[in-house]
Order: structure tokens, then sequence, then C-alpha cells
């Protein structure tokens, strides 16, 4: 593993203030930032824990040593205590709190740029392409995780009655599952290529905020780590499932603390790489590239962070309700006490349903980018394209209560979310559309990246078509909470989002690693993964409509027959990720050199070397024409030559 | 010209996949046994949206196939564009406003079937229903009973009666689902909730928690008997019938059932 992986470059001298040099002493390590500093100040924040605990509980009338200490007391305030302490010892606070206390503070002579060999990829790093693989790899890690576990909760459902586990283990299995692939790989993936690749499309060197963009990854170890703790906790891990519905959750055992917890620092993760995100491509966008020469993937993500923005201080306070309800006896959501269940689930889908567009919105620019590159041909209806991603965000906040057309809320509320739900099919299929008229005619190079990207348009057809029945309220009541919605769930995250990750993992390969991907292995895998994605998730609308309810560890035997044959294509899904890994570890380490731009490319990323200089551009770029002009004679996207004209360097601004 | 010839021989296929679709939407056996009226409604609901459906998955995937067939990459393509199309006005315009009006035309019938489902009929039956960890109850008040309110652990329903049910939730929410009824609500502590259906056809079907509520949350299941109204009367006077909460375990319709008279 001590190979570089990136090109091979001089060794970076120890910059100051960095730990980690060999013949550095263990006093120096312990004060520079890095994992020796943040082990002993994980242990301060235990200690800090008990004393805090020790001196509330005494001072409010508990008299006796054994009340002093409160072992679920403790447990709360380390994991938050803890976490946070992790995050100044690694380093993530430093510049600020050198800042606050007035000590000199380190310039920014980006030291903290670039990955000369696998150590860099573990410590605080401002640079925007290691954020980005950071980002990436650790993303991947958690899917494998979470795959795990879905494997495992086959081989449970595999037959009726009791198979491996008990049901409390069972509910884990599946909270833990979800809760992983949502905040810690579909989310922080899609922000650890927009990462990688957005400063690198608009022309800019970093992003906005380095520092923030560091602190904003290493949250998520912390998060990781809370969700997969959370099964070593007394009573195990937290079992209702990711949407966490209280009551219940706030009766449950300690485990939901973990959940709890870790969504406060996903959350704030998202949040922070949304507004990075924001000012990035508001304020840095190179000269000449107005909003309507954005790549689409641009646009993507500026649509998704705003909904990010938006949405996700929501998710942030349902949790806190919980844990306020759980750990202090706060009732928000206890009825004997005035307390209102319904308003738990208002608020998390006011987060959730968006949620699914954050999902979403990434992959529809990784499919944009990639379809025009290997159709040839421009984009069909850029700006309709950019403006259905507006509608969706505007849209997507109109739409939260179609999770809960069972729930007993007011009935009417049904209706207007109701139409709004089938409205935003709309926008939706404009984009699939577009897609479609963008491969007419084209010369499509069917290469691995533009297979997932085909593959992802007709399964996430098919999950789009399920979503507009959900929209119908009494087919709704019917299949609502079954396996109709797993299957509908699993058409869009992992036929929609997982298919355009994977498309553009492949695709931006080149240019993270600086070598290429196998091809033959990469075809390999988008065909096993195809055809047993659609075997596992397809049989599951049937059980669905059949009468299956999910999130249950047996089920009655007339159900069995299906669920073995979707168990066994389970299996067979999860083991062809191992194509992949097998792929990526080995491209990765010995794959043939990739060239600046082997898929012929016009946007910018694409101009500079593989993988890019430590500041992405020696020569600044100037953006002269729209980013997928293939197919019109001598058209350019951007330039590297001066600027010969004051006039294009006039739409710097851009026209948004 | 043989491009013309490929475009029709594809819209044919399309055209005979999408019936061949819409054949298998039939052939398929997509749901329980339909016991109720609201389950007739949803069921022809849910083959419309198929039949609508149908047709548009095809579209998408046989333009896909299509061009992945017609305009794939050829030998000494390598580094051929496409045609510099940016868009087409008209086109964007017709697949925006057709699928807006599919969709607002599918939204209102689905309005409809809501509304019939729904409706409040001249004549109905309260039960209550009561969910907590892990099994339900059903309480029948005097107005059905016609003496003491009864309690239960399954469910009996005279067939072709509209029944209107009062759920309350002792601990956390539930949600009482009855698949052959094609209708489940939550059952939330704090408030009541309702539904109601009208059962139409005699039988045995099963009564499904439909929302996680703890470790024994795949048990929580119990049996609906909807019965004809002659049967029911004679089941409801032979429960009232019995004092005390050991009941014996009769014959017939109420086998199994845990029925016990409270007052």
């Amino acid at each position: 593993m001590a190979t570089a992986v990136h090109a091979p470059g001089p060794s970076r001298p120890s910059p100051p203030g960095y730990g980690g040099g060999s013949n550095v002493s263990l006093g120096a390590k312990l004060r520079a930032p890095g994992f020796y500093r943040a082990a002993w100040m994980m242990a301060l924040g235990v200690a800090f824990a008990f004393f805090l605990t020790w001196v509330v509980r005494a001072s409010t009338g508990h008299t006796t040593f054994k009340h002093y200490i409160d072992g679920e007391a403790i447990l709360t305030v380390s994991l938050i205590a803890v976490p946070l302490l992790f995050l100044v010892g690694i380093g993530g606070f430093d510049y600020w709190f050198y800042w606050a206390i007035g000590r000199p503070t380190r310039p920014e002579d980006h030291s903290g740029h670039g990955a000369y060999t696998w150590k860099d990829y573990f410590r605080i790093n401002t640079d925007h392409k290691v954020i980005g693989i950071q980002y990436t790899v650790s993303s991947f890690f958690f899917l494998l995780v979470g795959g795990l576990i879905a494997m495992l909760m086959r081989a449970e459902l595999a037959a009726p009655g009791a198979q491996f586990v008990d049901a409390n283990t069972y509910n884990g299995l599946f909270s833990v599952h979800a809760s992983l692939l949502i905040f810690l790989f579909v989310i922080p993936v899609f922000a650890g290529l927009g990462n990688f690749v957005i400063p690198l499309m608009i022309g800019a060197p970093d992003m906005a905020f380095p520092r923030l963009n560091a602190l904003s990854f290493w949250l998520l170890p912390v998060a990781g780590a809370l969700m997969i703790g959370s099964f070593f906790a007394p009573g195990g891990a937290f079992a209702d499932g990711w949407t966490a519905y209280a009551p219940l959750s706030t009766d449950a055992p300690v485990g939901q603390t973990f959940f709890s917890l870790a969504v406060q620092f996903a959350g704030a993760s998202s949040i922070m790489t949304a507004l990075n995100f924001l000012v990035t491509i508001i304020t840095m966008r190179a000269p000449g590239m107005s909003f309507f020469r954005l790549p689409l993937l641009v646009w993507a993500n500026f649509a998704t962070s705003l909904l990010v923005v938006i949405a996700t201080p929501f998710i942030a306070a349902s949790q806190f309700f919980v844990l306020l309800d759980r750990a202090l006896g706060f009732n928000f959501f206890n009825a004997a006490k005035g307390g209102d269940v319904l308003m738990y689930q208002h608020v998390f889908w006011f987060y959730s349903h968006p949620a699914v567009y954050i999902m979403m919105l990434p992959g529809f620019g990784i499919v944009s980018e990639i379809i025009a590159v290997k159709s040839r041909k421009p984009i069909f209806g850029y700006r309709m394209m950019a403006f259905s991603l507006l509608a969706i965000v505007g849209l997507g906040f109109t739409v939260w209560a179609h999770h809960m057309f069972t729930s007993g809320m007011a009935g009417w509320i049904r209706i207007p979310m109701a139409i709004t739900t089938a409205i935003i099919a709309v926008p939706t299929g404009i984009k699939i559309f577009s897609w479609l008229a963008t491969l007419w005619r084209g010369v499509l190079h069917l290469d691995t990246p533009m297979l997932f990207a085909l593959g992802f348009l007709t399964t996430f057809t098919l999950g789009g078509i399920s979503g507009v029945m959900l929209a119908m309220i009494p087919f709704d009541i019917h299949v609502s909470a079954t396996y109709f919605i797993v299957a509908h769930i699993h058409y869009v995250l992992f036929g929609g989002s997982l298919m355009t990750i994977f498309a553009g993992v492949y695709y931006w390969f080149p240019k993270m690693t600086g070598r290429m991907y196998d091809e033959r292995l990469g075809k390999w895998h988008f065909w096993t993964t195809f055809v047993f994605f659609n075997l596992t998730f397809a049989p599951m609308h049937i059980l669905g409509l059949q009468g299956m309810p999910r999130r249950v560890a047996t089920y009655p035997a007339q159900f069995a027959d299906l669920n073995l044959f979707i168990s066994i294509a389970s299996w067979i899904l999860g083991a062809s990720t191992l194509i992949f890994l097998y792929n990526m570890v080995t491209s990765w380490r010995g794959g043939p050199i990739a060239v600046k731009n082997p898929w012929r490319g016009m946007t910018l990323e694409w101009q500079v070397s593989s993988p890019p200089p430590v500041f992405n551009f020696d020569k600044l770029p100037t953006v002269v024409g729209g980013p997928y002009e293939y197919g019109v004679p001598g058209a350019v996207h951007g330039t590297f030559a001066p600027t010969p004209a004051p006039a294009t360097v006039g739409a710097a601004g851009g026209s948004g | 010209m043989p491009r013309q010839r490929s475009l029709i021989y594809t819209i044919v296929a399309a055209v005979i996949a999408t019936a061949i679709g819409i054949a298998l939407s039939f052939a398929i056996h997509w749901f329980p046994a339909q016991a109720s009226t609201q389950a007739r409604n949803t069921d022809r609901l849910y083959h419309v949206l198929v039949i609508a459906s149908v047709p548009i998955f095809v579209l998408v995937v046989t333009v896909i196939l299509y061009c992945a067939w017609r305009f794939r990459m050829k030998p000494g393509e390598e580094l051929k564009d496409g045609p510099p199309i940016h868009g087409n006005t008209r086109l964007e315009v017709v697949w925006t406003a057709a699928p807006a009006i599919l969709l607002l035309g599918l939204i209102s019938y689905s309005f409809v079937v809501l509304h019939d489902n729904e409706k409040k009929p001249a004549r109905e039956i309260d039960i209550g229903v009561t969910g907590q960890q892990f099994e339900w109850s059903f309480q029948y008040p005097p107005s059905v009973t016609g003496g003491k309110p009864l309690e239960t652990h399954q469910l009996y329903l005279p067939e072709g009666e509209s029944v209107k049910f009062d759920m309350r939730s002792k601990d956390v929410i539930h949600a009482f689902w009855i698949p052959a009824f094609r209708i489940q609500e939550d059952v939330v502590p704090g408030i009541t909730t309702h539904w109601r259906a009208t059962p139409d056809r005699v039988g045995s079907y099963p009564i499904v928690c439909n929302l996680l509520c703890g470790v024994g949350h795949s048990t929580m299941r119990s049996k609906v008997h909807v019965m004809p109204e002659a049967e029911f009367d004679s089941w409801l006077k032979s429960e009232l019938s019995v004092s005390t909460a050991s009941a014996s375990t009769g014959g017939g319709a109420s086998a199994g059932a845990t029925g016990k008279a409270t007052g």
C-alpha cells in the first residue's frame, strides 16, 4: 500500500505543525494535530462526561455515590463530547482556534494540499481533490458494510420463521443498513464526487472554504462509527428503522441515541459541504463561465445544495426532539403528557422527502455529463434540463406528507400533496426524455460509464413509474409500508442513485487516479449488477401487493418461495460488487496510465492532466462556449490562452 | 431506406411489447383475495395505472435499445461526433404537456376512487380497534351487540355491512391493515383514527400490523372473519352468553378465537 497513489512526484517535507514524520518525539506527536492527539482528547471527553453527570446529579438531589454515576447519562454525554474532541484532536478546528486566541495562524500556504503517500489521506487535508477521494473511498467502505448487512438480512428472510438472528437484532440490521446507506453512502459519495469535480469543472483552484471542507469530511467517519458502534450498545443497535418514529424511538434502548447523534454529525457535514458548493459555484467560476455555460453536474449540485441547506436542519431538529425526550424527559412525543406524535413525522419527512432528491439530483448531473460525452452530442434541451432541476427543488418541498397518507393526519392534506407528487414527475420526465433525445442519432460509445447510465435510465424509469402509482392515494393506502415500498425505494436509490454513482466513479476514475480501469471487468460488473438488481427487487413489488409488510423478521409461509428467490439473487448482486472492488484496487495500483482526456470531453476537468496539478490550473481558463458543443465544428468550451478581448471577461459574474 | 425500415420494425416491436406487457398485467396474480367493495375500486385503479405505465416504460426501453443498436459507434467512427442538435421547442413542449395531462387525469381518477372508498354510507356499524405491543383487540359497542359491550382478539364482521373502525393505541404507533380489504391506517397514541370498509366476500383473512412497533412486530397479526349476516348474529349471541374470559373455543367460524365479554 506504500506505493504512491498519485503520479510520482517529489515527496513533501513535513510541514510545520503536522506530526507524522518518523523522527518526531512522542510529546510533539501528542501536541500536533493527528490521531495521537485525537486519542487522548477522546479519553478527555469520556472523563468530561463522567464529571459533568456526576456534578449535575450530585447537585440535583442524588445523595449516594451509586446515584452520582449513571451509565446511560455518561454514555449520552460521551457520545457528544468524544466525537467533538476527536475532531479537535485531529486538527479540524486548529486554524480557527489559533485565530480566536490571537496566536499567529498558519498562512494559507496550501501545505495541506495534495497527497503524496497514502498516509496523507488520513489527516486533515484542505485539497478538494484529496477530500473528494477521502469522501468517495470512505463512502464505499460504508456501502460495503451496509451491503453486507443487507445480505445478512436476506439470509434471515430466506425462509419464514427465525433463521440466524432474533427479532431485535434483525430490526437493528435493517435500521443500520438504511441509515448507513443514506447518510454515509449515497449523500456523501455524491458530495465526494462533486468535491473532486466541481472546482475543476468551473475552473477554480479549490473550493471556497477549504478548511470547512476538510472538517465536513471528518464528520463522516464520526457518524459512521456511531452508527456501526451502536451494535455494541447495551440493548443492541437502534432498531426503529432509519425513520425512528416516535414514540417507539423515545422509549428504545440507548442504541437510539447513537442514531440521534450520528444524524447530527452527518447532517452537519452535509450542510457544510452544501454551503461550500453554493459559495464556490456562485463566486469562483472562471471568466466567461456564466450560469448557462455550467456543466449540468454543477447545476445538479447547485440544486442539491439548495435542498440540503434548507431541509437538513429539519432532520437535525427531529432527532434533537427524540434525544431530549429520551435523555431529559421533554415529552415532545409523549401523548399522555400533551406531546404530539404526528409532529415527529411532519418534521422528519420535511427533510426526508427532499432527501430523496438530495440523493438523486447529483446522479442526474452525472448521467447528463456521461450521456452527452458518450453520445458525442450536445445535451438536448440544456436550459430545460437546468430549469427542471430547479422545479424539482421547489416542488420537492411540497410533497413530504405523501409519506403519511396512512398516518392518521387530517385527510385533506393528502389531496394537495398527491397533486404535487404527481406533478413532480413532469420535470423528472423532461429529464428522461431529454436524455433519450440526446442519444438519438449520436455516436454511442457503449463503455462501462455509458452502460451504467443507460441501465440507470431503465431502472429509474421503473422506480419513477411506481412512484407515480404511489401518489394515487387509494393505491398507496394498500401498499404503504409494504415490500412494494421496499421495491420502489430500491429502484430509485439502487437502480437510480447507485447506478449513477458507479457510472460517475468509472467516468472520473482516470481523472481521480491517473490510471485507467479495466473495461472488460467494468462491463462484467455492469451486467451482473443490472441483471441481479432486477431479479432481487422486481419480485418485491408482488410481495408487497400480496400483503407482505416491510421490516418483519418473519413472514407467513405463502411468501416463502419468492423470498428465497430474492435472497439468492441478492447474494449474487452483493458478490458482483467484488468485481468492482477488484477492478478499482488493481487499476488504481497498476492500471495503464491515463491520458488527460480519455473520453474527449469538453468540460474543463478534462483539459488538465490526470490527476490534475495541485492547484488544478497552471493557467487560468477562460470559458468561451457551452459545455457540450459536440459536433459543432471548431467549438471550444474553455481556452487557456491569455484572454484577448475584455468582452468575454465581462460575463464572469454570470447571467443567473 | 434501411433506416426508415428499421424504425418501422422497432415501432412494431414496441407496440407488440406494449400489448404483451398489458396482457401480462392481467395474467399476473397481483393481489390477495378481494373481500371489500373498496378493494374492487382500488384493484381497478391499479390496473388502469399499469395499463398507463406499460407504454411509457416500453417507450423508454425501446428508444434506448434502438439507439444502442442503430447508433452505436462502429469501427472507424472513434473520432466522429453526432449532429449538433441542441433541442426542439415543440418536442419539449409536447413531453412536458402530455405527461402533465396524463398525470392530472390519473390523479383525478384516483380522487374519485378515494371519495367512493371513504364515503359515509347511510348505515354503518362502529367497531373499536385497540393496538398494543403486540396484539390486536376489537371492541363491539352496545349499539352493535344489542346488549353488553364485547371485546375479542379476532375480528368478526357481517358480510355486506359497512363498518367504521375507531382505532386507538395503548403504547406506540401500529398500523391496522387488512390486505384483503386494501385499506390500512396508523393507530396512533393520543388520537383516534378511522377507516371504513364494506366486506363483501365471506371468508377469513389476515389482519397485519404494518408499522414497526418493536420486537414482536412481525408476529402482531390476527384474523378477520367475514360471515353472512345470520351467522354473525348467532356468533354475537353465543359470545354474549359466555360470561367470563375463560371462554371455550368452539368450532366453526370462531375457532381459535379468544372471545371474552366485558361488562
